[in-house]
């Protein structure tokens, strides 16, 4: 299959595609979640982790609305909404955090990790999270660690929220021995059962240790240090990767593990890192590329040949542009992305058809025009934009399902075609 | 700081949201940052919207603040007014806007836009999502609605229908219902506002000659000042409930001169006869807690009480605005009003009741679901259940008919309640079974707690009472072989509460050990 780049050391980042391509930039209304969004699989993500957002009712409300969308349980997620005391000054951050994060943490015995979560209001009134998180964990120490992040909506858009969350945590990383073998760090959140899918492939090709962030306990700090490489599974993590290469450790460039050429890819990256031979490297990989290329298969009819625009959402767009174009045959109107991170994209950019209308920042009337100029078969947006083009006649993809859904590696490269050509699918039984 | 899990109410501009998308040509320009554009989609999702809600964000970052965010909103407002060529605008700031002071009602004004603007103060910090409804509804019609004018006289009497947003409960087909209800009465209906209005509709609500407030939350504000304004007296009855019906036909009959006695000689509501068929006397004197927004649960409460039969133990409000209302009624039913915004308080007072079932908003349905309660919505906040596809008022004759069904459903069924009795050693009618409408797990919840939010020293047998209310360390009760041999004998689902109200009854007096006659003077006392 054409789809698949050889097994040459060499084709893993040409310098062709969209690597050149100017990029488009825009203004205007951004139809984006900001960072705080990030909190609802983050605190799935790391089970005994609490997340206290610092802000308003707005705040409050922006996380369960979403949450209430996407998932129905309990929350280890709550808000301290400041009001007219806070933000006068009358009353001390200091004395109203002791209390809240106190009556918290006396209701949660389980919690061992809390973020203090920085938001737009906290923001602009300069309340000192990271100052007040210290304090926090003095006062708290050693039951509860206490950390801080910014998830406000001037500084981080949705996904961001997450690279802010985990840059807070690679300071507090233990060291590694100073002796420590060369050992592999897997950044990003991915699913638990991605996570030990990738966990067997790398004890099978060799590659050990291997740890994960975040990690599923929030005591399991995974150890980092010069000898540690770290590769990005999740495309939006710019700030955390900064903060690991203070640390010394070293990043694996790769596109990113999304169908069965991007995982190939990815796995190759680390799997030359650690100077693991083609012949192994082909021996674990093949099945489940065989495995993804099958199950790409089912879903190939409906989606070749479509024509795909995408909103920007979530900093995944151009990693599955890139699937889409290359191994489903998907044409590519626009792809839109709230940010590009040059350095981090240019394997991704260097795979992309050559030319493809690139837009970075957002302007949502005009890009709704252009969309509908464009009456592509599919439309990749956010949750405010799905259903008023439903009705409009398109077909649309809820972006967001890309963040909770399993759709790394092999095994899970067909559940991601099929996230795609389900909702043409769909369009093709109803008959109302 | 207030620690907040869940929030029953939005802030106030997701308010002036409700009021902006239930209309028609007008536009909200809100200066908000980025991230604040989530709104959108609970028009979009819950209310399954089929346009985007009316609203421009200005959306600012971080890199703005540094340079001109006024300028950013005067563009935002200029671009919004050249494509959407609203007949109106709103103009306003959320919470984070708020902070740097834009003054975006003065910024809108330097546009000399040629339609009317109208500025919005919504303090973010004090005020909350029904609140910020109310004075943007309240803004608009003191904008627009003009001066008071000479009104015809007419044969048949004309009103208008004020309170009803986006993202209302029920607010779609209460409309319809209470148009229709109206109509047979003999009167008119002038405009329906906020939603299904435009602001050009909203000039002529000084042609009617009353107002029907639906939803005082929303409404209050704005029909006072038409009272001021054009002396149009308004409505205060909710017709919510059999009775309320009746009370509001006969309100409006005496506002506007209209004869009721064929309407109310009408039965038109099949909730009084299916409450007095015998399948329905095992509802008789079921603990039901109501909490809400304040006109559905006082509206609930009535109906529970008097036309159900259940008993009304607890009964509260997240609207504080309308506190004093709620006090008062909690006194027809003996009961202390719960006035409360903190999710948790609820939750403490709805364990500690010990209630049979839970009539609340989608909070509460939370809170019953940990307790194995069950529970009717009746109010706001909502979710996507709350906008069925068919029709389904709360309102009216036929809201009844609804409210009946829709309360009684979650319980266990009368027959079903006697069956289960009767064969209660069948092996298929153990202790874990369910009613069979309920898909099996309602009655596992009361012998195990599920995941509670406050996993506190649980004492396994009362997991009702292992609510954050409960105090200092949990009490072990004793309870001997023939009690404990007697207890099984009662029916599996009132064994729990035979427990605990035997066991309370123990640690009010000191028991030490639970005797065959504690439990049968426990029961002499609890007896209904």
């Amino acid at each position: 299959m054409n789809a698949l780049t050889p097994l040459s050391p060499g084709a893993v980042t040409p310098v062709s595609g969209c690597s050149t391509t100017p990029v488009v930039q825009e203004r205007g209304q951004r139809e984006v979640f900001c960072g705080l969004t990030g909190i609802v699989w983050l605190h799935r993500k790391i089970q005994d982790a609490f997340f206290l957002v610092v802000g308003s009712r707005t705040c409050a409300h922006l996380v369960q609305s979403a949450a209430g969308v996407m998932i129905f349980a309990e929350p280890r997620f709550a808000t301290a909404i400041l009001d007219e005391r806070d933000l006068a000054g009358i009353a001390d951050i200091d004395d109203e955090l002791d209390r809240v994060v106190g009556r918290l943490l006396e209701r949660r015995p389980e919690i061992k990790l809390l973020f203090l979560v920085g938001s737009c209001p906290s923001e602009v009134i300069k309340i000192d999270l990271k100052r007040a998180a210290q304090r926090q964990s003095r006062i708290h120490s050693p039951r509860a660690r206490v950390l801080s992040y910014s998830g406000s909506g001037i500084e981080t858009t949705f996904t961001q929220g997450e690279d802010a969350c985990l840059a807070s945590l690679v300071p507090v990383l233990p060291d590694e021995p100073a002796n420590a073998p060369h050992s592999l760090l897997v950044v990003g959140s991915l699913a638990d059962v991605v996570e030990d899918q990738f966990a067997r492939l790398f004890d099978e090709l060799g590659i050990a240790p291997c740890t994960f962030l975040p990690m599923r306990r929030a005591t399991d700090f995974p150890p980092v240090g010069p000898n540690t490489s770290y590769v990005l599974a999740q495309p939006f993590l710019g700030d955390t990767s900064r903060a690991l290469e203070e640390r010394g450790a070293k990043r694996i460039a790769a596109p990113f593990p999304l169908g069965a050429e991007g995982t190939t890819l990815w796995l190759r990256a680390i799997a030359d890192a650690f100077g693991v031979s083609p012949e192994l490297f082909e021996k674990v990989t093949a099945p489940g590329r065989a495995r993804a290329m099958q199950a790409l298969s089912h879903s190939k009819g409906m989606l070749a040949g479509k024509r795909m625009f995408m909103f920007p959402d979530s900093q995944l767009e151009v990693p599955l542009a890139r699937f889409l174009s290359r191994e489903l045959d998907v044409e590519m109107i626009e792809v839109g992305t709230p940010y590009l991170h040059r350095e981090h994209m240019a394997p991704e950019l260097a795979l992309l058809p050559e030319g493809l209308r690139i837009v970075e920042g957002q302007h949502v009337d005009n890009q709704l025009d252009r969309c509908r100029a464009a009456r592509p078969d599919l439309t990749l947006c956010g949750l405010g934009l799905a259903n008023p083009l439903e009705a409009e006649g398109m077909s649309t993809k809820w972006s967001i399902e890309l963040i909770f859904t399993p759709i790394q590696g092999y095994e899970q490269a067909g559940d991601l075609a099929e996230l795609f050509a389900r909702p043409l699918n769909r369009r093709t039984r109803l008959e109302v | 700081m207030q620690l907040t899990v869940w929030t029953y109410e939005g802030p106030p501009h997701i308010g002036a949201m409700r009021v902006a998308t239930g209309m028609t040509g007008l536009h909200y320009v809100l200066h908000a940052p980025q991230g604040d554009t989530y709104a959108d989609l609970l028009f979009t999702m819950i209310e399954r919207r089929s346009a985007r809600p009316p609203v421009t964000y200005t959306t600012f970052q971080a890199r703005d603040l540094g340079g001109d965010t006024a300028e950013l909103f005067k563009s935002a407002a200029k671009e919004a007014y050249d494509r959407f060529q609203p007949q109106a605008m709103i103009v306003g700031a959320s919470c984070t806007a708020e902070l740097i002071q834009d003054d975006p009602g003065g910024l809108a004004a330097a546009l000399a836009l040629p339609i009317p603007v109208v500025p919005l103060e919504l303090p973010a910090y004090q005020k909350k999502e029904n609140w910020g409804a109310a004075e943007t509804f309240y803004r608009l019609v003191r904008a627009l609605s003009g001066t008071k004018r000479e009104r015809p006289a007419r044969t048949r009497p004309l009103c208008n229908l004020l309170g009803p947003t986006a993202l209302g409960f029920r607010h779609r087909d209460d409309v319809k219902e209470i148009t229709q209800l109206l109509g047979r009465l003999g009167v008119d209906i002038n405009v329906v506002a906020p939603m299904g209005s435009s602001p050009q509709d909203l000039t002529r609500l000084g042609d009617a000659d009353f107002n029907v407030v639906l939803y005082p939350e929303v409404a209050n504000t704005a029909a006072q000042y038409l009272e001021k304004a054009h002396g149009q007296p308004f409505t205060k009855v909710i017709p919510i409930g059999v009775n309320a019906t009746r009370d509001f036909i006969a309100e409006v009959a005496k506002m506007s001169g209209v004869d009721a006695t064929a309407l109310l000689a009408e039965e038109s509501s099949r909730l009084p006869w299916y409450s007095r068929s015998v399948d329905s006397t095992y509802l008789t004197g079921k603990r039901v807690f109501v909490f809400g927004d304040a006109s559905h649960a006082i509206a609930a409460a009535r109906i529970a009480q008097t036309e159900l039969g259940f008993k009304v133990v607890g009964l509260g409000t997240y609207s504080r605005k309308l506190a004093r209302e709620v006090r008062e009624a909690a006194k027809l039913y003996g009961v202390e009003a719960l006035i409360a915004d903190d999710y948790l308080d609820v939750e403490a007072k709805v364990a500690e009741l010990q209630v049979e079932l839970v009539l609340g908003t989608q909070m509460e349905r939370h809170i019953a679901k940990r307790l194995g309660v069950p529970c009717a919505v009746i109010s706001a906040p909502v979710h996507v259940q709350d906008f069925p596809a068919r029709y389904s008022p709360q309102m009216g004759f036929e809201g009844a008919n609804v409210i009946f069904d829709t309360w009684v459903h979650p319980l266990m069924m009368g027959l079903e309640e006697h069956l289960l009795a009767m064969f209660r050693d069948d092996v298929e009618f153990h202790d874990g079974a369910a009613p069979s409408h309920l898909g099996g797990k309602a009655q596992k919840s009361q012998d195990k707690p599920a995941e509670a939010i406050a996993p506190e020293p649980v004492a396994a047998m009362a997991p009702v009472d292992a609510a954050p209310a409960a105090a200092g360390a949990p009490i072990v009760f004793q309870w001997d072989d023939k009690a404990e041999k007697e207890l099984k004998k009662i029916p599996f689902f009132v064994r729990g509460k035979a427990r605990r109200n035997t066991e309370r009854f123990a640690s009010e007096r000191g028991v030490a050990t639970i005797t065959i006659e504690t439990l049968y003077d426990a029961k002499a006392h609890f007896s209904r």
